[in-house]
């Protein structure tokens, strides 16, 4: 690790001769290194979700979550690290809650988007702050649709169909790549998220859990976690999909 | 600066200046042009001050504007009913006939209001951003109604202390801890929780219904009745009510629904209603 940009990494306001502010890409890296986090946009809401290596046996089932809801009509899905994570996701609480009070109508996605983005970049500005080592997976559905915003550490916040994010990003988008997210339902996609993650996680025999989310006209366009019985019946089928391509090999 | 007028009536008492006094003084005659002394005094700028406000800057509320009229609620076997009209009034017109004054807190909660209506939606905004702050939090915890009651209370009472009340009487209505809750609380900060509550003229005219029939194990059939002869009481002796009613219902099991906006059958056919002072000391 040592070399890679030695003498240029030391601080955020330090460019290397190649153009690299490694600080940024430091933190990247950071959420390169966090478990699979992905979201779906399909034609009636967009789907989060989150694949959680279970660190502990101690752990209460369900706590480290990594879902947020900001608003009613907006969610967060964190990967990288998770502290930070909750502070973008906080800032993103003020923000909307600002919106409503000053305009009196719920924030719409870009907007939101933005100013979440312009407050990352803002850490990636002075020598004092680190950047956050965060990606946040924004879920809107707002008076414009359904939308799915990605604001990594750097600032930069992109609109998707579908994108992943932490160690098995390249395998997931392969994989979301082949799917036809504009004319799925949340429901299906909810199942083929989970086939995703099951898919793309690491062999090691960690157990892991999911947590799932959705904002689409089935909930009323309000951000939610899955119904418990959607969640059994999706990993039902991923398991079940994983065990035919093994006997396919 | 517009001088301010003051009353030069006679009537008021001797030494009064009377209107033989506003002669054009020297000081009026003598004084330099005004720069502003062709143009019609209309015209000012849009946003013109009256001066009197200028000189105390504090604005207190002193009158509501646009009010509704009575609310009532009573407590039954599974959970509480909350009945009002669906009138704001301006003063003695009846100007809006179709505002919701009965406000859908969570799944466990409503709030109703009589008074000004524009500070029942400030409240209401202020319940928005306390129950999107626990949707936030999204961990199955709900402000419950008692909590509500007392969160309004302490804000009522601050307003109270400033001088500035939030003109409303305000009723929440409820399931605590699958006992049914009602609470109301003034405008003063004035505050109690009971098996029946009752804002504005249905004190007067609901209560004593209440007081005779409503009992805490009551079947929703018999909670309704009661409502809908309480709710016809309040049209029949308020001048400022109209007959369209929305009933909230809260209950263990079946959370929150309001009604539709509904009619109530009323009988204007009643002797004494065709010629009311007949008998009345008096008349003629």
């Amino acid at each position: 690790m040592s070399g890679i940009g030695t003498g240029y990494d030391l601080s955020a306001t330090t460019y290397s001769p190649d153009g690299k502010i490694f600080q940024t890409e430091y933190a990247q890296k950071a959420v390169d290194n966090s478990s699979t986090v992905l979201g779906l946009r399909c034609k009636d809401g967009v789907v989060l979700a989150c694949e959680k290596l279970v660190l502990s046996k101690l752990l209460v089932e369900g706590s480290n979550r990594r879902i947020h809801n900001i608003d009613r009509h907006v969610g967060v899905a964190v990967a990288g690290l998770a502290p930070d994570g909750r502070m973008v996701a906080n800032r993103a609480w003020d923000e909307a809650a600002s919106y409503k009070r000053v305009y009196g109508e719920p924030i719409p996605g870009h907007v939101l988007c933005e100013r979440v983005g312009s407050y990352a970049h803002m850490f990636n500005l002075y020598w004092s702050l680190r950047p956050y080592g965060a990606t946040v997976l924004m879920a809107v559905y707002d008076k414009n649709g359904p939308a799915l915003y990605a604001i990594d550490p750097s600032g930069s916040s992109l609109r998707y169909f579908g994108t992943a994010v932490g160690k098995g990003r390249q395998a997931a988008k392969n994989e979301i790549e082949k799917l036809k997210l504009s004319e799925m339902t949340c429901r299906e996609a909810v199942i083929e998220a989970v086939k995703i993650l099951h898919k793309v996680h690491d062999e090691d025999g960690k157990k892991f859990e999911l947590e799932v989310s959705w904002i689409c006209d089935e909930t009323n366009k309000q951000h939610q976690r899955v119904p418990p019985e959607l969640l059994t019946e999706a990993e039902r089928q991923a398991k079940a999909a994983l065990e035919d391509s093994d006997m396919d090999d | 600066m517009l001088p301010r007028p003051t009353t030069h009536s006679k009537a008021l008492g001797p030494g009064v200046a009377g209107p033989e006094l506003a002669v054009a003084t020297s000081a009026v005659l003598d004084r330099p042009p005004q720069p502003g002394a062709h143009l019609p005094l209309s015209g000012a700028q849009p946003c013109a001050v009256d001066p009197a406000t200028l000189a105390d800057p504090r604005q207190h509320t002193k009158y509501p504007y646009v009010t509704g009229t009575s609310v009532m609620a009573i407590k039954y076997k599974d959970g509480v009913l909350v009945g009002c009209d669906t009138l704001g009034a301006y003063g003695s017109t009846k100007r809006y006939k179709n505002t919701q004054r009965i406000y859908h807190v969570n799944s466990k909660c409503v709030v109703a209001a009589g008074g000004e209506i524009s500070d029942f939606q400030y409240i209401t905004n202020l319940l928005d951003e306390l129950t999107t702050d626990d949707y936030r939090t999204d961990d199955g915890i709900e402000l419950t109604p008692q909590e509500v009651h007392s969160y309004l209370c302490r804000v009522m009472y601050n307003r109270r202390n400033k001088f500035d009340p939030l003109w409303n009487s305000l009723v929440v209505g409820g399931v605590q801890e699958g006992k049914p809750f009602l609470g109301m609380i003034g405008m003063i900060g004035t505050h109690y929780t009971d098996s029946h509550v009752t804002t504005g003229f249905a004190n007067q005219l609901a209560r004593p219904l209440f007081r005779e029939r409503q009992q805490d194990d009551m079947s929703e059939e018999e909670a309704l009745k009661l409502m809908y002869d309480a709710l016809r009481v309040c049209y029949y002796r308020d001048k400022v009510s109209i007959n369209k009613f929305q009933i909230a219902k809260v209950t263990k099991d079946g959370g929150v629904s309001i009604s539709e906006p509904f009619a109530l059958d009323m009988r204007w056919d009643y002797k004494l209603f065709a010629q009311p002072t007949k008998w009345a000391v008096g008349a003629w």
